[in-house]
């Protein structure tokens, strides 16, 4: 039986019906038709589906849709202001950080859950944290320097 | 995932409510880390799914002082950790929490359910041991209180019955002059489950005498265990190398460990030595540089 669902998505408050079963992520995706979160192995390994709930980045494959209740959740869709990119992604972009794309909507969530708590993390802090999102490319060097240069950066307002 | 009813009580009388009338239907949902992965592959097929996370109770995470830690039993990892007074009273427990998991993992995961996933190699559960944790359980009848220790049954098996759950972990204050140390090994540096885990807590009188010791081992037993000739051996006697040894020694013919996919019986059996003797140098070595 579908149960009504309130929950906040990059701002805008949503109201859906989903099934008891439904992950987080296939609301997501399917139900909301924000497909920048990706599954890749729908077991909590790689971190290609990270979202940040309530503030704090978590695999959207291992929340129930029905757990997020009244909570608040960023999307990869929702981290830019418009048109303005977030600094994390302008260091992406500027520090060639992107291969094949899959990875880099959930690292780039996990980096923002990071940056606002440690804004000025060392190397390692960041090869730390960043352990829980697999970047099949092998890409890791040009990510953690995207971080580390975003990290620079006065946040924008 | 098999279709089944969700239910978010916020009080533990409406959770037992609700655990009694599903007869053994269902199951308890704290981060979800263990049972979502469960519930995709079929393992488990509950009708009922009870979301416990809005019991007040079970969010608990206080430090009574003198007295102990109250760690309710849906507390995620990262709050744990958060936690001003963790690394300062109870660092064994914190060195095991940092190491479970990725970040993402730590921000759902709650030790209750560490626990009650009752891995073998549960990273929490060495330190959980070491520093005499005692579970406080709820079900029809009340409350009832027990050693961690006589918690874990076997692999995945607790001394929870199905119409009961675990409410808190109570973890006694160590001793101020207590030193410890948990490891464990495994083959990636992060985000992989230990091959062995070795936890150990130590009070240390005049002359480095250990007064109190206290060894756990995971990953090398049916269940999370104590190594309690490895114990005898180093309480009333002064900690230096040779005791170590002898410890180390005693600890691995302890273990009962068995091949899988992470490693071999005997590489695990060699591993708790190697693991148990570090971890005790590295009390010895905290001891001696105040």
């Amino acid at each position: 039986m579908k149960i009504p669902l309130h929950i906040t998505v990059n701002g805008q408050p949503r109201e859906i019906l989903v099934e008891p079963t439904r992950t987080l992520l296939e609301t997501i995706r399917v139900d909301l038709g924000l497909t920048g979160s990706k599954e890749g192995c729908g077991k909590g390994n790689c971190g290609a589906c990270t979202v940040l709930l309530n503030g704090m980045a978590v695999n959207s494959c291992l929340v129930l849709a029905v757990e997020a209740e009244g909570q608040e959740v960023l999307t990869i869709e929702g981290l830019s202001q418009g048109n303005r990119l977030h600094p994390l992604q302008q260091a992406f972009l500027d520090q060639g950080a992107v291969q094949c794309g899959f990875c880099t909507p959930g690292v780039l969530l996990l980096a923002k859950s990071l940056l606002d708590t440690n804004p000025h993390p060392s190397e390692q802090e960041i090869r730390t944290a960043i352990a829980g999102n697999l970047c099949r490319c092998t890409g890791y060097d040009k990510i953690v320097r995207a971080i580390v240069a975003a990290s620079k950066q006065k946040v924008a307002p | 995932m098999n279709p089944f009813e969700y239910r978010r009580p916020k009080t533990l009388r409406e959770t037992l409510r609700l655990l009694a009338a599903a007869k053994d239907g269902a199951k308890l949902l704290a981060g979800g880390t263990d049972l979502l992965i469960q519930l995709k592959e079929r393992r488990t097929l509950p009708s009922l799914v009870v979301d416990i996370k809005a019991i007040p109770e079970l969010q608990r995470l206080e430090h009574v002082s003198q007295r102990g830690l109250h760690l309710g039993a849906a507390v995620s990892l990262n709050r744990v950790l958060d936690y001003p007074l963790l690394a300062q009273h109870f660092p064994i427990l914190a060195q095991a929490c940092v190491q479970l998991g990725s970040l993402q993992i730590r921000s759902r995961a709650s030790v209750g359910g560490n626990l009650c996933n009752a891995s073998p190699a549960a990273s929490t559960a060495p330190s959980l041991l070491c520093l005499k944790a005692q579970a406080v359980i709820a079900g029809p009848g009340g409350r009832r209180r027990i050693l961690l220790e006589d918690f874990f049954q076997g692999p995945n098996q607790t001394a929870l019955g199905k119409d009961e759950l675990l409410v808190e972990v109570f973890v006694p204050t160590p001793s101020p002059s207590s030193r410890g140390c948990y490891l464990q090994l495994t083959q990636r540096q992060e985000m992989d489950i230990p091959m062995v885990n070795v936890a150990c807590l130590l009070t240390l009188g005049r002359g480095g005498r250990c007064q109190q010791a206290r060894v756990a081992l995971g990953a090398v037993a049916p269940t999370p265990i104590r190594a309690r000739r490895a114990e005898a051996l180093l309480e009333g006697h002064a900690l230096n190398s040779q005791a170590i040894q002898e410890a180390a020694e005693a600890a691995a013919k302890e273990s009962s460990p068995i091949d899988d996919v992470r490693a071999s019986a005997e590489y695990r059996r060699e591993m708790v030595k190697v693991l148990t003797r570090r971890a005790l140098q590295s009390c010895l070595e905290e001891a001696a540089s105040p």
